[in-house]
Formats: structure tokens, sequence, C-alpha cells
């Protein structure tokens, strides 16, 4: 059972009291009437499942009620950050040990963002 | 001292037993007797019980082979009652209690003289390795039948046919520092890290804390280990930030260090819970820990050697014996041959002759051992064989000699002529397998370590291992590795370590040593004599072998062909060796073959202990509404309807006759359509939605349009996914320009809630609006029918003129003298009223209205009548006429789609594609039988052609089906592909019992088409 | 007929007292489990001692921190928790607010202030965005106190309720047994729960029955 850190609650919660909500970062297309059937079908049906790191979207459906993302490896199912929606991940694929500083916006590097951090 | 005649093999003084206390027990229906601290496995042993159960597979009898969890054999059920059943408990394990009864679990009529042990003399020939895989393949549909003749012949116990007595429960634990295991490691580290000032949890699985040391020849700080063990338990007992958890084992290591552990609390106590000041505590209880970090001190499970007839009883591990005697005060037999590879075990003989018996000689795999513990068995005497192994045990019911051989290991062969020594018991040992199952648990795959021939743990970030687990099995080793060990996860936790100091223990001169697994015999495996790898699930060597020769290279593979591991037992004594000899014969080395993989739990787990208090009553939640008195008293039949509890129908009892289900709904129709009813709709979802933008969110998540809805004005509205799905429905009404209430389904409200939020949440946050769940705070009355109006005139103050208070409108006022909002809004065709009020006042109201409601007959109704009713009027139930693939206008509600509205509302874009506009989908339509009395079944499956060739072609289901009191016909809706275009043709409905019913498609709306009597 | 207040403010909103102005009888979400199920006593043996506080004023409050606060500060005299998971009280301990999420509060006060609460705190907003609801037919508030509140407690939370987890002043909303709850310590030997009305029978039965081995009471 993960033990989630709730960015809104700022602070570690059971499993139980979240629900996960698919892939994060899933923007609905600003004009759905210019896109082309595939283009629609891409949006509404297909979703990465990549084996490591994986960006999720979960709501603390017992708790705040907030929706938030979840950066988790899909393999360890170690937790390596938590953040609000509208957010940018710190750690990614690309940037497995998280990115360099410099490409890091002011929330970012909030000490506190590192709360979500499981060990 | 009278006890010991009865008890044969009890020492005179010495170990943790209490002499002066003598407790009775039954094992097979024969009385017996032993003492407080035993555990029904050293009662046996001390009064000479040499068989426990008959094996699995083969029938052979089968005596106590180790003293803890990985006991193989004596696996028992115990109970003196039916409701008090236990199956697969293991003797050592068990603590006994005075009056305990127990019975082997396999063997029958008795495990002295087994019917089955014919089937075994066959060679087992009945059940070769891959037995299940060959035999069972086809077909499958017998499979439930051999399952139950295999399991009455091979017995794994059985269940208790009457309610448990017993209670369980659960308790959520968090602490910072986790420790498994209280033997030296485990005591010493949770003494450190509760010096530190973390909150610590101690668990271990056995009677008393203290593991090893509990039988431990040594000498800490001049005294007798337990003397040590008992200062450090009671000075964690008194720490406000420890808690001890004795008769505890962790049986699962689960995400983020989510440990699960399993508490006996009662179950050395009798075999159900003792009533303590009027109260009975529950018999054992499951912790799920939360732990910061987690230090796993699990110790190593003695690895028995395999050799021939290894399982005869009087064959057991070195460490067991050395248990027996110094524990539990029971030397478990007369002559002793010690068979082994490694120096700790000669322990063993050092105790047997402590205990005054004869030890016949120690046969050592090393060709020159040599070692503190070797010189202290050659300094008294003992016979050492070098360079040798028991080949085989001789002797059935219990052995009676050792057939002992020069060997070598290395190439797998015996080297010298065999001696047979007379003995009574064989001890061996091979070695020490870390108990590894926790940390295996986590994920990680655990690494072999050549120097002390074990897998050890490797540990993922916050898990830490100490003693044995890690291969340090030297006792000044252990307390040591312990200290450090929780000095590192107080690190990784915050804390600055408390040093502790530890006490002065010997160090010993150890040889290394030798790889052994399988001793080789002069003949081949195959022809030998039986060498047990596990004797639980009775694999043999020769079934690995030839496993391996069938192609199974993978030790995973070989242990689903050969079922090794299986079953309670999970591998705790025979993996390794397994693997060892997979390896072996495949020419590669141990890990080569693979890792053993150990999942959770590491020991059964009774149901009671999962289940904890969420059964019968609390099994799961009810909910109920401010009238579910009412209904109860009223003898309401009831429905669940997600966790709710709604009256289904109210049968009535006339002249002590109650009506059938299908007379009441035909009554409760009839008084809607004809007089006036009564509904308690409270479970209707309800979410008041303020906020400046409150218009334009309900106009993107629903599909038709909110822009001109005025406050006093109700509207239906359908919502879609954005694949365009429906997927829930209901009425909204808008109380103010920026304040509506929204209705959903009682089954959608909290999935709708959360949609609300999701989109506000992720796509829209700068829309300027709220939602908030007031659905406990209204309760909802329908008053519906003809009369509907005078009843509800008599009790309000509001004016409930057709012209001013029209069909769609709500109205504000009070009903029986309560604040209300009331909604013209009908879920049955008849004129409807909906009145909403604060929960607390509303059986109030309800009882108010049944008062006045006596003139009228008015009628209470459930969800049956309801959903004729609805059906009647062809208004869809979203979950029983959609199943997420229809579309609004598949329902045909193409009026409730707004294709203008400005904004791309959901579902929009999806109601687009070609997919959904074909116009071969599968449509709403209703259908009325051929033969009025029939009623057609939901789900039945409709063809076109039933004279068709089968396959036939399927074209649609019914969705909705019931009879009709009004129409004095069945009727139903269904889904047809093309449906709104075949009005007026025939489909067909083949039943399973080989009829077929003739239906001829019509409109959904069976009643009132155009609608008027909901606007009277 | 009796008078009822109505008015549909000047953002739009319909205000509504819900609560009858005549003698009415009223039912807690308890009634039925206290008919159904018992209450049993207070005794010298009981560990654990429940009480509801029924027919109390519950209300949340929806919209930004810095604005409702300083509403919430002029009608009730005291400000809104400014932490997560947080409680605040006036002296009197009879009217509360706490932090259910970033822009969630429930303030729970004496039955009967809730619709002039309302009325106040929408007067001192004016036409800010927020949103004022009242759930006070929609859940109870039970009280919970003993030496073995705790354990009780621990059988049926996840949630820490350690002091080292739940130090006064905490409120969470978490699971409980299996359903949920608001979870709050306002004094050091008292736990609140709120309960939502429909599961409110079962909650209580889970609490007898979680309580009997602590000779749970009901103190009524
Ligand atoms: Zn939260």
């Amino acid at each position: 059972m993960l033990h989630i850190y709730c960015p809104y609650c700022e602070e570690l919660r059971e499993e139980e009291e979240f629900h996960p909500k698919g892939q994060a970062h899933i923007t609905r297309p600003a004009d759905p009437d210019a896109c082309s059937d595939e283009e629609w079908g891409d949006y509404l049906f297909f979703r990465d499942n990549p084996r490591g790191i994986h960006h999720e979207m979960w709501v603390h459906a017992i708790g705040c009620r907030k929706f938030f993302n979840v950066t988790r490896n899909t393999v360890t199912y170690e937790i390596l950050e938590t953040y609000p929606m509208g957010e940018q991940p710190r750690f990614t694929a690309e940037y497995p040990e998280g990115k360099p500083a410099d490409q890091l916006n002011d929330a970012q590097q909030e000490p506190s963002r590192q709360e979500g951090v499981h060990v | 001292m009278s006890q010991s005649l009865k008890q044969p093999n009890r020492v005179r003084e010495g170990g943790r037993i209490d002499r002066a206390q003598t407790l009775s027990f039954t094992f097979n229906g024969k009385q017996y007797q032993g003492h407080a601290g035993d555990t029904l496995a050293s009662a046996l042993l001390a009064n000479g019980v040499n068989i426990v159960n008959r094996s699995f597979k083969y029938s052979r009898p089968r005596g106590i082979v180790a003293a803890g969890a990985e006991e193989p054999n004596a696996l028992v059920q115990l109970g003196s009652t039916e409701a008090a059943q236990v199956p697969n408990v293991r003797a050592t394990q068990q603590a006994l209690f005075d009056g305990l009864v127990a019975r082997s679990t396999n063997g029958w009529p008795n495990v002295q003289r087994d019917v089955m042990s014919l089937v075994g003399k066959l060679g087992g020939q009945f059940m070769p390795p891959g037995f299940y895989y060959k035999t069972f393949m086809a077909p499958a549909s017998m499979w439930m039948t051999y399952e139950k003749v295999i399991r009455k012949g091979a017995g794994l116990g059985r269940s208790p046919m009457e309610r448990d007595p017993d209670h369980y429960d659960h308790l959520n634990q968090h602490c910072d520092l986790l420790v498994v295991g209280a033997g030296p490691a485990g005591l010493s580290a949770a003494l450190t890290a509760a010096r530190s000032g973390a909150r610590v949890i101690l668990c271990d699985e056995q009677e008393e804390m203290g593991g090893s040391l509990l039988d431990s020849r040594e000498q800490l700080d001049g005294q007798p280990a337990h003397h040590w063990v008992e200062g450090v338990v009671s000075e964690l007992a008194q720490m406000a930030n420890v808690t001890l958890l004795p008769r505890t084992t962790a049986n699962g290591y689960h995400d983020h260090h989510f440990v699960t552990l399993h508490e006996r609390r009662t179950e050395h106590l009798g075999e159900t819970a003792p009533l303590t000041d009027g109260q009975r505590p529950s018999r054992s209880r499951m912790h799920r820990v939360r732990a910061g970090q987690v230090l796993l001190a699990t110790g190593a499970h003695e690895r028995p050697l395999v050799y021939g007839n290894n399982d005869v009883p009087g064959n057991m591990t070195a460490g067991a014996v050395s248990t027996y005697i110094r524990r539990y005060g029971v030397v478990p037999g007369n002559k002793l041959v010690l068979s082994t590879t490694n120096d700790y075990a000669y322990r063993a003989a050092l105790d047997w002759l402590d205990a005054g018996r004869e030890v016949v000689a120690i046969v050592d795999a090393r060709k020159a051992p040599e070692g503190d513990l070797v010189e202290q068995a050659r300094v008294r005497g003992v016979r050492i064989i070098e360079g040798a192994a028991v080949l085989e045990a001789k002797g059935s019911d219990r052995v009676t000699g050792a057939r002992v051989a020069t060997i070598d290991a290395e190439t797998f062969k015996v080297t010298g002529s065999s001696d047979t020594l007379s003995c009574d018991t064989i001890a061996s040992s091979g070695g020490y397998s870390p108990a590894i199952h926790l940390a295996s648990h986590t994920g990680a795959r655990p690494t072999w370590n050549d120097e002390i021939l074990g897998f050890v743990p490797s540990l993922v970030k916050g898990v830490h291992a100490a003693g044995s687990v890690r291969g340090f099995h030297q006792l000044a080793d252990g307390l040591a590795n312990g200290c450090s060990a929780a000095a590192e996860a107080l690190s990784a936790l915050g804390f600055a370590a408390t040093p502790v100091e530890l006490p002065q223990v010997n160090t010993y001169r150890q040889g290394a040593a030798c790889a052994l697994y399988q001793v080789p015999h002069e003949k081949p495996t195959l022809r030998g004599p039986k060498q047990f790898v596990d004797m639980q699930n009775d694999v043999t060597a020769a079934a690995i072998e030839l496993a391996t020769r069938e192609g199974f290279e993978s030790i995973e593979h070989v242990k689903r062909y050969t079922a090794m591991g299986f079953g309670t037992d999970q591998g705790k004594l025979g993996n390794i060796n397994g693997m060892a000899i997979a390896a072996r014969c495949l020419g590669k080395t141990i890990p080569e073959v693979g890792t053993t993989v150990f999942r959770p739990n590491y020991t059964p787990v009774t149901f009671g202990a999962i289940v904890g208090r969420h059964c019968r009553d609390l099994f799961d939640p009810e909910r109920y509404t401010a009238m579910h008195q009412w209904h109860v008293e009223q003898g309401a039949e009831f429905e669940d309807v997600g966790q709710w509890k709604r009256p289904w129908y109210f049968p009535r009892t006339v002249n002590g006759k109650t009506e059938s289900m299908h007379d009441a709904v035909a009554r409760e129709c009839l008084a809607v359509r004809q007089g006036v009813g009564i509904l308690d709709a409270s479970t209707l979802g309800k979410i008041d939605i303020q906020g400046p933008d409150a218009r334009e969110f309900l106009g993107r998540v629903y599909t038709n349009k909110w822009a001109k809805l005025a406050p006093g004005r109700v509207r239906y509205g359908l919502m879609c996914k954005d694949d365009g799905m429906l997927m829930d429905d209901g009425t909204t009404s808008c109380l103010g320009e920026n304040h509506f209430l929204m209705t959903t389904t009682t089954g959608g409200a909290a999935g709708v809630m959360e949609w609300l939020e999701l989109w506000h949440q992720t796509e829209w946050p700068d829309l300027q609006v709220y939602f908030n769940s007031v659905t406990d705070h209204w309760a909802t009355i329908t008053v519906t029918g003809p009369e509907a109006r005078k009843l509800l005139a008599e009790i309000t103050d509001i004016d409930l003129d057709r012209e001013t208070f029209k069909f769609m409108d709500w109205r504000e006022g009070t009903v029986a003298d309560v604040p209300a909002r009331v909604f013209r809004i009908s879920f049955t065709g008849e004129l409807s009223f909906e009145i909403n009020v604060q929960a607390n006042y509303a059986l109030h109201v309800w009882k108010t209205l049944f008062a006045h409601g006596e003139k009228y007959d008015l009628t209470p109704y459930g969800t049956e009548t309801m959903h004729v009713l609805r059906a009647e009027k062809g208004l869809i139930i979203a979950g029983q006429e959609t199943d997420g693939s229809v579309t609004p206008e598949d329902l045909g509600m193409q009026w409730a789609v707004g294709y203008d509205k400005p904004f791309p509302w959901i579902g929009k874009r999806a109601l687009t594609r070609s997919d959904t506009r074909r116009v071969d989908r599968k449509q709403m339509v209703g259908l009325m039988p051929k033969d009025p009395s029939v009623v057609l079944e939901e789900g039945a499956q409709i063809v076109f052609d039933p004279d068709h060739a089968i396959p036939m072609p399927m074209v649609g289901h019914v969705t909705s089906s019931y009879y009709s009191p009004i129409l004095e016909s069945g009727f139903a809706l269904a889904v047809i592909k093309g449906g709104h275009q075949r009005m007026g043709e025939i489909v067909y409905l083949p039943m399973v019992d080989g009829k077929t019913h003739a239906a001829e498609i019509v409109s959904p709306v069976f009643y009132d088409p155009k609608g008027e009597r909901q606007h009277v | 007929m009796s008078e009822h207040t109505s008015a549909t403010t000047a953002t739009g909103i319909n205000m509504y007292d819900v609560r009858p102005t005549t003698e009415v009888p009223a039912e807690s979400p308890l009634a039925w489990s206290y008919h159904h199920t018992g209450h049993p006593g207070v005794s010298q043996r009981s560990r654990v001692v429940i009480r509801e506080r029924a027919m109390l004023g519950h209300v949340v409050l929806r919209g930004g921190a810095i604005v409702l606060d300083e509403a919430v500060r002029q009608v009730l005299g005291f400000g809104l928790p400014a932490r997560p998971n947080t409680l605040n009280q006036d002296p009197s301990g009879e009217r509360s607010a706490q932090w259910l999420s970033p822009d969630e509060w429930l303030v729970i006060v004496p039955g009967g202030e809730e619709f002039s609460l309302e009325a106040k705190l929408r007067e001192a907003l004016g036409d800010a965005h927020y949103a004022i609801v009242n759930v006070s037919g929609g859940q109870t508030l039970l009280e919970l106190e003993g030496e073995a509140a705790t354990e009780l407690l621990m059988k049926s939370t996840p949630y820490d309720v350690h002091p080292a987890g739940f130090p006064v002043g905490k409120g969470v909303t978490t699971v409980f047994a299996k359903s949920n709850l608001i979870l709050r310590r306002p004094a050091e030997d008292r736990w609140e729960l709120v309960l939502r009305r429909s599961f409110a029978d079962y909650l209580y039965r889970w609490l007898l029955d979680a309580g009997q081995e602590y000779a749970i009471g009901v103190d009524d």
C-alpha cells in the first residue's frame, strides 16, 4: 500500500484515501472540433505505459478532494515527488535524478517539495 | 517428578518450561501431559510420539523435523468442538494449554495405519512430478471433481462449519522503526533505537522474546543468555516509545514500509479467547504497521541435508535438537548420529551429551574439521567421522540406523564403503538459509553469498537487516550488527543514536563450512531411496532431476512443475536444497538457476485476522435515509443500491397472509397511476453549485443548454464522458442566478462530484464556481399521482396552482411546518412533487403526509415500482439502459443535446466521430412481447431471424423488463441495431429453456405518450 | 402557516433558513441507531465514552483563505486556521473552524446559529467569489473520551492518532472503518468525530463493536 504525500494537505497519507486517475499532463485539446478523428481518439484513449518513471494524476478523495500529480517508478513503486496541478515534474525519464537547478522554476526549488520524496 | 515417567523424553531440569505446571492435552484421541512453556511439538516429543502425520502424496509416516515456523510435517487440526476448528496449525508454533485437542491433518483412518499408504507404496506412481499438469489438463470441467478426491485423500485440514465464537480485529500502527525478530540482533537494535527516542515496534513470532538466546549455550557477561534477554525486554517494556509484540509474526512487507503483523493474542490460553472482566478480547489481531524504517532481524533457517529416507521419524535438523533439549527440556531420542557440514551443528551433539544420552557419531562432510566446537566434541570423546555423510536412514516408523560412508561433495560421489550405525535419531545440518522472506516481499532480489552458502537479502531504501539474516551467525557479530544497523536507520530518520553497551561474549574459532546439499548415493538419484527436499509437498531430489530432464531449467518452472515450496510451507526448509539439486543437474551454479522469490504471507494467516471486524453486520457500510425506521416498521423489503438500503417494495399483510412481490408492486403501481404514492428519494445525489460561472460550467458538463434557465425553474440534463457516452443524468434547478442544485443518480453521486471537481481543478480552474455535496443534508420525499396536489395542499403554504406552479418549476415554502423546497418534476409520468427538507425534520414531514394521506389511500412504494413506472414512460436509468457505450442519440434523446452551444462541451466532439454517427448503432426502443403474459428476461439477446443457422447474429439485448399492471402486459426496453428505424418490426428472443419469444419494436413510451398526466 | 426566511442575495445566491420556526420533532442521524442498536450506559468500567452533540449548525465555507479569514474574524471573533488539517475554536469551544482543503473550511456553531452566520458572512464578503453551504442536516458530531479512546481509534483509522502525529488542535478527513469521517482533537482528552448522516448508523455500530472490550458507554 502506497504512502502518498498530498501536496495540499502537506503530509503523507495512506493510499486508501486516494483514487488514481490515470496518466498526468493529458490536456484536452482547446478546439476539439479542429481535431481529426484520429487526434481526438489519441486524446481519449491512448496512454503511455512506461517501465520506470511515470507521471500520474491522483485525487485525495478521502481528504482534501484535490487532484495532483505523482512521479512514480512503475518498477520499484518509489514515489519520487508529488506536485500540484499546473506544475511540471522535477524527475523525468530524461532526468531520473532530478532536473538540474537551472531548469527548475521557483516553485520547484522550494524545499517543501522534497517532503513528498519517499525513501 | 512423577510426570517425567509419563514423559519419557523429558530431562530432569533445565529449559524454559515450568515443571510444576502440568497440562493435559489430547492428540489423535489419546491423552498426554506436558508443561507450561511447551509447544504442542515439544510436548509430543516429550511423550515419545514419533509419527505426527502422513505425507501428502506418498502417505509416508512423518515426525517432527524442526522447532519453528519452518516445520514441514507437524501440521495439526486444532479444536475440541466444531466451532473451534482451526486447520493447518504447526505444532511447533502452538503453545500448549490445558485441554488442547489436536489431530493430525493428514492420515485416515489414523496416522499409524493409513489406507492411503498403499497408494504411496506404489512408488508414487499415482502422483508423479508434473502430476497436476499432466493428469488434470483435461477436461477442465472435471477439475472440481479431481480436487475433491485429492483433498479427501490427502487431507489439507478443514474449516469449521459452525460460527466462530471468537472475534478478531485490526490495529493501525505507526512507528519510526519496526524491528522484526527479537533475537540477539533484534534486541540490541531495538534497545539502541528505543534509547535514542524513536517510536519503536519490536515483534517476534515466538511465545517469548530472545530468539536463539533462548536455547543458547553461550554466556553473556558471565550469565546464562536468558538473563540478558530478560533485562533488555523489561527495559523496553517500560519505555513509552516502545511497543513490544511477542507472539506476533511479520507476515507481509508491502509498499513503502507497510508491514502486516499477525498477533496471536489468546491462542496460548485456550481454543477460544477467555472472558476477562466480562469481555472477550480479540483472539488475534492484524497490526497494519506504517513504519519510517524497518530493521529485519529475522534470523536463519537451518537446512537439513538431503539423503535417503531422510523423512523417517527421528530425522531432525540439528538446531531443532538443541532447541528441544535446551529450551523445552526434551531430548527427542536416545542415540544420536549427527551429519553436518559446519561447526555450529556440533552444538546439537554437545547438548545431547549434556542431556545424558549417547552420541553415536558425528559425521562431518569436511575432510579435516577444526574449530572450537569440534574440539569440544573431541575432548568429550565423541567419534567424529570425517569427510563423510549419512547416505540413508534405516527404519520405517522411526529411525533405527544411519548408513554412513565417505563422500566427495564436489564430484557428487560416494568414495568409501558404507557402515551402518545403530541410532534412533539423525540430526543433520547443511548450513543456514537466512530468512530473507520479508526483504524479498519488497521486490528486492536476494544475492547468493558463497561464504555463508546462502542467499542474503538485497535491501531497498529504508530497509535494514542485522544478524543471521545477513549471515552473521556468531553471537558477538549479531549483537554488534544489531546496534550498527539500528544506528543507520536512526540516522536516516534524523535521530542521533544513543550507543548501547553490549554484553561480553565469547568468540569462537570456526572452521569453514562445506557446500553439501544433496548427499550422493551409490545408486543414481532416480533409482535410490527417496531423498526428500520438500517434505510437506513430498518433493524428492529425483522429482527435481526429472523436471530438469524434461526441460524445465528455470527454478521458477521447476517449482511449479514439482510443487516444491507450495502450500503453507513456502520452501522454508527445501528451496535452497532444491535449487542446488537443479543446479547440479543442469551443470550450473545456484545463482545461475535463479533466485528464490517469496511472497506474502510468511506463514498462513487465518481469515479471521485478515477480516478483523469487517464481517457480519459490519461487512460493508449500510447507508440509511432519515425515514429508515419508518420503512423497517412498515415491513419494507430492502434493495441494495450501492451502499444504500432502499425500500424495494412494501408488502401488505392481510389476514396473516403477506403479499407476493408481484402483487405488492402491482398494487403500488396502480396506486400511483390512480391515486397517490409516496417514495423516499433521499438517496439521489445532490450537489450545491455556487458561483458566477456556475451556469457556464453546467453548460460544459451537460449536453443540453443552461444559459436561459431562470430561477424557479428545473431542467433535466444528460452528462457524457468525453467519449460521448452517457455517464449520468438528473435534474438541476436554478436556485438563484448563480446558484444551482444538481441531482445525480443514487449510484452516481460520488462519481459525479469527483467528475465536476476533476474538470474544474484540471481543465477550467479559471471558472468561478464551487461544488458541495448536500446529499445527506436534504431528505427527498416524492409525492406522485393524480391526488398528489390535493394531499400536499393540506400541509403546505406553497401555492400549488397548476398555472403558477408549473411542471419543471420549483417553489419554496413550508411543508408540515418545515421549510422546504418543492420541485415539480416527475419520474413516474404522473403529477409529482419532490419535497426537499433538512433531513433532521424529514421523518416528521413524512409522517404528517401519512396522517393526511389516509383519505387518499396514500401508498408507499419502493424502487421496484419506481422502475416499472419510469419504464412505462420510457425514462432511462443510467447504468441500466446504458453501459458506457450508449450515446444520448442512441437513447433517442437528441432533444437534450445542444450541438450549437458555443463551448465544446464534454462529449460533443466524440458525437461527431464516424462511429457515433453510424446508423446501425444499438438504439433504445420499446419491446412489446406478442404474448402479454411474458416478461422478457433482462439481458436476453435479440435476433432478427430465429431460423438463422447457429451462431445467430445477435442484434441487441433487453435492458429493462417488467410486468405493467396498467397495460396488463409485459413490456421491455431494449437496445437494437438501427432500432429507431425499425418501429413495428418483429424480433425474436431465444431463451435458455429452448423457447423463443416474439416481440414487436415499439416506442419506448408505453403510457401516456403525449405526457399529459404530469402537466395536470 | 409559519414564517420562514429566504432571500436571494445580490450575487444571485438563494439563502434559505431550513430550520422550522415552530416546535417540530427533529431526529438526529443517530435516532434510529439509539432505537435499534441501543446505547450501553456509562459505567465505572467504561474506558471509552461517546456522546453525541446533535443538532449543531454545520456550515461549509469555500473560497480564498485571505478573503474568508477576514469575514470569519469579523463574524466569529476568531480566524480560520491557516495550516492544513488544523482547527481553531472560540474560548468557549462552542464555535470552531476546521481546515478541510486549501479552499474549504468546516464551521460548527451552536444549533440555530447557522443561518445568521451565513447571512453575516455573506454581508461581510460582499461580491467576493466564495460559497457558503449549510450542511447541518447532513452530519452530526460525536465526542469520544476515555483512556482507551486512542486505541479504539487505532482499530478504526489508518491515520496516526499518537500525540506525535495528532496533537491537540489537529483535524483531518480520513478513512474510518470502511467509511470515512472528520476526526479532530479539540482537547488533550477529547476527540470529535463528524459523521455523515447516512453513514452514521454504520459508524456507530462500528464504535460500539470495537469499543466492547473497553466497556464503551454512550452518554446521553
Ligand atoms: Zn490532501
